[in-house]
């Protein structure tokens, strides 16, 4: 394609990719919630006194677009209760205290994978959502016919400052990947496969270039380097930036023939289809300046932020903000019972100092929000008609096409909450629409 | 695990870009213009230049106080348009004119339209139109320095030489002289990436061209034209104004193309010898249609294959 789309240079902050990864030893208790994807939550499968090992199933997907949860350690369910998630909904969580044991449950074997039904079954039955962020489960975003599927694209592009679990993965972990490529290509018959990676992260470039080579017999597996611009990994971005295919609002990357999954999830599907153990354990970067040792840890799934933050050497100041993800797109932890979900790939503990912004003042039109959005919107008329409530403005500035990204804020002199503003006029539109609709 | 963090909304982190920066960042690339309006015109010329920033700064401050909102003094907006008015006015331009301009600017323009963001034209840019009508300033006669009239080269019969031209050893407004010392402005503005290059350099372009052929096809004759008047600070600093100016780049074309011929046109078929803050004037009305017409093409609004 002739042009990559705009966006911006963030500071990357990326040491931790330096530091070794190291496995967590188990915390006394987890506390797992059964909401930690897109959809319906998980039943509760086990009660309050059961015992549970590695691998138990302790949540039952409920619906179509849902997905099963297991226990992460072994050790005795203490206690069901409520569980406040980081976009402000209650779930419930299971709290299982640990014997200290990590025994693996005996009904992890390694599933038979010979067709697409079967794997398709083995990816429910793995508990893997998308891993990426948005936790979307991946046997719902496979389960296409596979002749719409052109290319399977492997997104590499780790974008958000701090993060680098990503990162490590594709250092780490390419024979898990490499595994799950020649069954996903296999069972689904796929024929190209294109990972995108920015050019900040050579050494990973050079690692899957190999694992590439070595899969020459499967598919066409290929490795794009991307410029490292932010947001490189936003679905959309990728996707045009791999393919030079465009996703229009509310379509999906399988309307252009492509299917988009996160290298981790990649690697999470390549472990599971080899060993049987379901999704337990992140990789998860620590870090921010209120650590005191910033690293990539592997947690069990359900870990307290405390005992984490307690395996990183404890916090070393008070904490200003306490972020799930990268600081362009993080959500911030709402309270103190959080612990580490399927998708958490970063939790970051920023200072006062990392977390301070400018005071807001008034807008002074220089345009940065609209020439740096990669989507060509123009958040600045976006608060104008946003203020004035105007629908059919909002609607003729696209607001819907806005992924959030926060390239508008981070740029503005001014320190307009433009990113809310979207997600504030997005909002209305869709209860708009409802009005209408009724 | 501390009890209670900040509960925000993404993004965490900013660019560190402020207001008060980016003034700050004007302000400096207009010094070299400032110490060179100074060396070429004297002292004298200092006496406008302390006066309209010390009024600009001081009416807003009392405005803000006066209708009791957040002082915004501290943004350096209010001294950008008080030292662009005065690089913009004659060196021996009485004092008390430069207090009305100073009024005007900032409190009739600027505030009374809701302070920074929410004016529709330029503060500095309308005040030197008000004082030009309002007090014939720019038509005052030649003064005691050192350089070759009072007036605008424009308006005289003989054309100086290019090196003069140049380096601003001419006669007009204190700051609009010195090509060189505005080149250096405008180039450090772009380093800082304070401005983009689209609306200088279309503006200049044009004003050339059109001179250019006004003159017979003669390069040297079109270049003492553009070099002249107050082409330079008005199509760095002035027309590039965040507030008043378009926002994509096909916008700032088009600005910078409207204004150089409207620069022109009055130069040529109008009553006064220079024409450029008319022109920026003209389209700093035009703007919020420029910034309609010019969008930019929203991503995959319809979608499909590439």
């Amino acid at each position: 394609m002739a042009f990559y789309l705009r966006g911006i240079h963030v500071p990357h902050r990326k040491s931790t990719v330096k530091q070794e990864t190291v496995r967590m030893t188990p915390p006394q208790t987890v506390i797992i919630p059964m909401a930690m994807h897109i959809g319906a939550p998980a039943v509760p499968a086990v009660g309050v006194g059961d015992t549970v090992k590695v691998g138990t199933k302790i949540g039952e997907a409920c619906g179509k677009i849902s997905s099963n949860i297991y226990a992460s350690v072994s050790g005795k369910v203490t206690k069901l209760a409520d569980y406040l998630l980081a976009d402000g909904s209650v779930t419930t969580a299971v709290e299982i205290e640990s014997d200290g044991e990590m025994s693996v449950a005996e009904t992890v074997c390694p599933p038979t994978v010979n067709s697409r039904e079967e794997l398709l079954a083995a990816l429910a039955a793995s508990g893997i959502v998308g891993l990426g962020g948005a936790g979307f489960p991946t046997h719902v975003k496979l389960d296409v016919d596979p002749a719409r599927i052109e290319y399977l694209i492997i997104n590499g592009a780790e974008c958000e400052p701090y993060i680098t679990s990503d990162t490590v993965t594709m250092l780490t972990r390419g024979d898990d990947m490499a595994y799950a490529l020649q069954t996903l290509c296999r069972c689904m018959g796929i024929g190209k496969v294109i990972i995108g990676i920015e050019n900040n992260k050579k050494e990973a470039i050079g690692v899957m270039r190999e694992m590439a080579a070595s899969l020459a017999d499967t598919a066409s597996v290929s490795v794009k380097t991307l410029p490292s611009v932010y947001p490189q990994g936003g679905e959309k971005v990728l996707v045009y930036h791999t393919t030079g295919r465009k996703i229009a609002v509310g379509k999906l990357p399988i309307d252009v023939g492509c299917v988009v999954l996160n290298c981790t999830t990649l690697a999470a599907i390549g472990a599971y289809l080899r060993t049987g153990m379901p999704l337990v354990e992140k990789c998860v970067t620590v870090d921010g300046g209120a650590v005191k040792h910033p690293q990539n840890v592997l947690v069990p799934i359900g870990t307290p932020l405390d005992a984490l933050f307690a395996f990183c050497g404890g916090l070393t100041a008070q904490p200003a903000k306490i972020i799930y993800g990268g600081p362009m797109m993080g959500l911030t932890v709402p309270n103190e019972n959080c612990s580490v979900l399927k998708n958490t790939n970063g939790v970051l503990a920023l200072t006062e100092k990392e977390a301070k912004l400018p005071k807001t003042t008034a807008c002074i039109q220089c345009g940065s929000c609209v020439n740096t959005c990669p989507f060509g919107l123009a958040p600045v008329s976006i608060a104008e008609a946003y203020e004035k409530k105007d629908a059919e403005a909002l609607r003729a500035l696209s607001v819907m096409s806005c992924m959030e990204c926060g390239c508008c804020s981070f740029v503005c002199p001014a320190n307009r909450p433009l990113v809310q503003i979207n997600k504030l006029s997005k909002q209305f539109l869709r209860d708009e629409a409802k009005k209408e609709g009724n | 695990m501390p009890t209670m963090t900040k509960l925000m909304v993404s993004p965490h982190i900013h660019s560190g870009r402020s207001t008060a920066g980016i003034m700050r960042d004007v302000l400096i690339a207009l010094l070299p213009a400032t110490v060179a309006g100074v060396v070429l015109f004297g002292w004298q010329a200092l006496l406008p230049i302390a006066v309209c920033v010390a009024c600009c700064v001081g009416f807003e401050a009392i405005f803000n106080l006066i209708v009791k909102q957040e002082q915004t003094v501290g943004d350096l907006s209010a001294a950008v348009t008080g030292l662009l008015l005065a690089l913009n006015l004659p060196a021996n331009i009485p004092l008390w004119q430069c207090v009305i301009g100073s009024l005007f600017a900032i409190i009739i323009v600027k505030c009374l339209f809701g302070g920074i963001g929410s004016n529709l034209v330029n503060p500095a840019i309308t005040a030197r139109v008000f004082m030009l009508v309002a007090f014939n300033s720019m038509a005052v006669s030649a003064f005691p320095v050192d350089v070759t009239a009072g007036a605008t080269p424009l308006a005289a019969e003989q054309m100086p030489d290019l090196l003069t031209l140049f380096l601003g050893r001419h006669g007009g407004s204190i700051g609009e002289t010195c090509t060189a010392a505005l080149l250096l402005g405008g180039i450090y503005l772009l380093a800082r990436r304070v401005i983009t290059w689209h609306i200088p350099v279309v503006f200049i372009g044009t004003v050339f061209a059109f001179s250019f052929c006004t003159t017979g096809f003669d390069a040297l004759a079109a270049l003492s034209l553009t070099m002249a008047g107050g082409v330079f600070i008005g199509a760095i600093f002035m027309a590039t104004d965040y507030v008043t100016s378009p926002s994509t780049a096909w916008g700032k074309v088009i600005f910078g193309l409207g204004a150089g011929l409207l620069t022109c046109l009055i130069r040529y078929y109008g009553v006064y010898p220079e024409g450029v803050s008319f022109a920026i004037l003209l389209m700093n009305i035009l703007t919020p249609f420029i910034n309609r017409w010019t969008r930019r093409k929203v991503f995959a609004a319809q979608g499909g294959k590439a």
